[in-house]
C-alpha cells in the first residue's frame, strides 16, 4: 500500500473512532434525559435488576470467593518470607475491597451483561424489532437503554460488596485452614488494614463502571449492522470495549478519587 | 396521475375530510453515502384509499415507508403525514404523529420475549393508561379479526410464518390507527397463507376504514387487494370482486431505480406499453 493510501485509511479510521465516540456521548445524554423525565418504564427496570443483579450472583460470588482464596494462599507464601504470616487479612482486605473486588465483578460483569445486552439489542435491530418499538410510539432510549444502564448503576456496587464479603471469606478459610492463622487474628488484621477512605473507593468505583459496561454494550447493541454476523461482532466487540474502558476508568477514577478523599 | 408540486393539493390536511390526502411526498431525495436511493419522488395518498409500490429488490419501496414514519430523513423534499410536516419533525413530535400510525415490517418484527397478546397490546399497555382489562378486550377483538383468538397466551415462535404477519398486522391494527403501512407483507408465504394475509388487508381496509401503503413484488397479492372489496353480510365478512369505485380507490406506483416510474390504476398498470413494466408484470 502506498503512503497516501495508508494516511488515507489512518484518517477515515480517525473519523470512524470519533464518530463511534460522538455517538455513544449522545446515547449517555439520552440516557441521562430518559432517566430523569416521563415516560419511564419501571417494570423493565425492575427486570433488569434481576436479570443484571441476581442473574450475575453465581459468577461474582465464585470470582470473588476464588480470588480471595488465591490471594491468602500466594501472599502467605510471601510474607512467611518476613515472619508475617498474621497480617495476610490485612492484605486481603485492602487488596479486594480497593482494587480487586471493583475491577474483577466489573470485569465478569462485562463478560456476562456487556455481552447479552449487546447480542439482544444486536438481535432486536437486525429484525427491525426497534423500528418497531419507533412505529409503536416507544422511545427505544428510554425503553431498552435507561432501565439497563440504572440497573447496572445500582447492581454493579452491590455485586460488589458481594464479591468483597466473599472473597474476605474465602481468604479466612485458606488463612485458618492452610496457612494456620487464628480467626480472631485474621478478622482483626482484615479491620486494621481498611480505613475508611479505602471503602468510599471501594464503593464508588463501581457506580462508574457498572454505568461504562451497560452503557457501552447498549450503544454497540443499537449500532449493529449486518445480520447475524452483525450480531456476533456486536457481541465480541461489546466485551473487549467494554473490558478496557474498565481498566482504563478504573486508572482514572482511582486517580481521581486518591486526590480527593486522601 | 403523478403530480409536479404541492401547490396542486392544498394544505394543511383536513383529516375530516373525504378523500384528503393523508400522505404527501414532494420531490424527496435521499442518498445513503454515493447510492442514490430515491431521487425526486412525488405522491399523494388520499384518505381511505391504497396505494400500491411495486419494484424490484432494493428499488427503494421499503424506504419510502421509513420516511413517512420518520424513521429516515430525506436529504431534500417535503413529506407531509396525517396533516404533519414530518420530514422536519425531532424523534418526540413524531410520537404524536405515529399514534395514529401503524406498520407491519417485512418478517413482522415481532418482539421475541413478549407473547402474541403482549405484542398485540404492546401500544395499549405502554403507551396508553387505557385500563387493563379495555386493552385485554381490544386485544382478543383483534386477534379474532384476524382469525387468531385461541393463539393469545403463545409465543411468536411457537406460530408459522403466516400466523406471525397475522399477529403483525394486529398489533398495527390494535390501536385504531388512520394509516397502515406494509412492507411486503406476503413475502415467503404459500400462496393460501398469502390470501388470508391479502384477506386481513382487504378487511381492515374497508370495515375499519383504515388508509393503506402497500409495499410488494408480489404481483398477484397485489391485484388482488387492489380488485377485491370486504362487505359485511350478516355477522361474518365476505371478500368479493370490487366494484369499479372501489377499484378507482387502488393507485399502483412503480419505483424504479429510486425514480417513480409509473403511478396508475390497475387498468392502466395492464395496459402501460412501458417494456420495463410489460417484463415487470410478464
Amino acid at each position: 500500500m502506498s503512503g497516501a493510501g495508508i494516511v488515507s485509511k489512518a484518517v477515515e479510521g480517525l473519523k470512524s473512532g470519533l464518530l463511534e465516540v460522538q455517538e455513544y456521548v449522545r446515547l449517555c445524554l439520552a440516557a441521562l434525559r430518559g432517566a430523569v423525565s416521563r415516560p419511564f418504564y419501571a417494570h423493565d427496570l425492575v427486570e433488569q435488576l434481576e436479570v443484571i443483579g441476581l442473574g450475575s450472583l453465581t459468577v461474582v460470588l465464585l470470582t470473588g470467593f476464588f480470588t480471595g482464596a488465591v490471594l491468602a494462599l500466594q501472599s502467605g507464601m510471601t510474607l512467611d518470607q518476613f515472619g508475617a504470616r498474621p497480617f495476610v487479612g490485612r492484605l486481603i482486605s485492602a487488596s479486594m475491597i480497593k482494587e480487586l473486588g471493583p475491577v474483577l465483578t466489573a470485569l465478569m460483569l462485562a463478560g456476562r451483561v456487556g455481552s447479552g445486552i449487546a447480542a439482544e439489542l444486536g438481535s432486536m435491530v437486525v429484525t427491525d424489532q426497534v423500528s418497531a418499538l419507533r412505529a409503536l410510539g416507544t422511545d427505544p432510549v428510554r425503553k431498552l437503554v435507561v432501565p439497563r444502564v440504572l440497573a447496572g448503576f445500582i447492581m454493579c456496587p452491590i455485586l460488589t460488596v458481594v464479591a468483597n464479603g466473599v472473597g474476605l471469606l474465602g481468604g479466612w478459610i485458606i488463612a485458618v485452614s492452610q496457612l494456620r492463622v487464628a480467626s480472631s487474628v485474621y478478622w482483626q488484621s482484615v479491620v486494621d488494614g481498611l480505613f475508611l477512605e479505602d471503602v468510599w473507593m471501594g464503593i464508588l468505583k463501581p457506580f462508574f463502571l457498572g454505568f461504562i459496561i451497560v452503557s457501552i454494550g447498549c450503544h454497540v447493541g443499537l449500532r449493529t449492522r449486518g445480520g447475524t454476523q452483525g450480531v456476533g461482532r456486536a457481541t465480541t466487540s461489546a466485551v473487549v470495549a467494554a473490558s478496557v474502558t474498565v481498566l482504563v476508568v478504573d486508572f482514572f477514577v482511582t486517580r481521581l478519587l486518591i486526590s480527593i478523599l486522601f | 396521475m403523478r403530480r409536479a408540486s404541492l401547490a396542486d393539493i392544498g394544505l394543511p390536511v383536513e383529516l375530516i375530510e373525504p378523500h384528503a390526502p393523508v400522505v404527501l411526498f414532494d420531490k424527496v431525495c435521499l442518498a445513503f453515502d454515493d447510492k442514490v436511493i430515491l431521487r425526486n419522488v412525488t405522491f399523494d395518498v388520499r384518505a381511505g384509499h391504497t396505494k400500491i409500490f411495486l419494484g424490484a429488490s432494493g428499488a427503494g419501496k421499503s424506504t419510502i415507508l421509513k420516511l413517512m414514519l420518520g424513521l429516515l430523513k430525506p436529504d431534500s423534499g417535503t413529506i407531509w403525514v396525517l396533516g404533519h410536516r414530518v420530514d422536519e419533525m425531532n424523534e418526540v413530535e413524531l410520537m404524536g404523529v405515529r399514534h395514529h400510525m401503524g406498520m407491519v415490517f417485512q418478517e413482522g418484527a415481532l418482539f421475541d420475549s413478549f407473547s402474541v397478546g403482549e405484542n398485540v397490546g404492546y401500544k395499549l399497555y405502554e403507551e396508553t393508561r387505557q385500563p387493563l382489562q379495555e386493552v385485554r378486550e381490544r386485544v382478543e377483538e383483534v386477534l379474532g379479526f384476524v382469525g387468531l383468538g385461541e393463539h393469545i397466551d403463545k409465543m411468536p415462535s411457537d406460530l408459522s410464518g403466516g400466523q406471525r404477519r397475522r399477529v403483525a398486522i394486529a398489533r398495527a391494527m390494535a390501536a385504531k390507527p388512520t394509516l397502515l403501512l406494509y412492507d411486503e407483507p406476503t413475502t415467503g408465504l404459500d400462496p393460501m397463507t398469502s390470501l388470508t394475509v391479502d384477506a386481513e388487508i382487504i378487511k381492515l381496509r374497508d370495515i375499519e376504514s383504515v388508509t393503506s401503503v402497500l409495499v410488494t413484488h408480489q404481483l398477484r397479492d397485489a391485484f388482488y387487494i387492489a380488485t377485491h372489496q370486504a362487505r359485511r353480510d350478516g355477522g361474518d365478512i365476505q371478500i368479493a370482486q370490487a366494484d369499479s369505485t372501489k377499484i378507482a380507490e387502488a393507485d399502483f406506483v412503480m419505483i424504479r431505480d429510486g425514480e417513480v416510474s409509473f403511478e396508475g390504476s390497475a387498468d392502466e398498470l395492464r395496459s402501460s406499453p412501458d417494456p420495463y413494466l410489460q417484463a415487470f408484470l410478464s
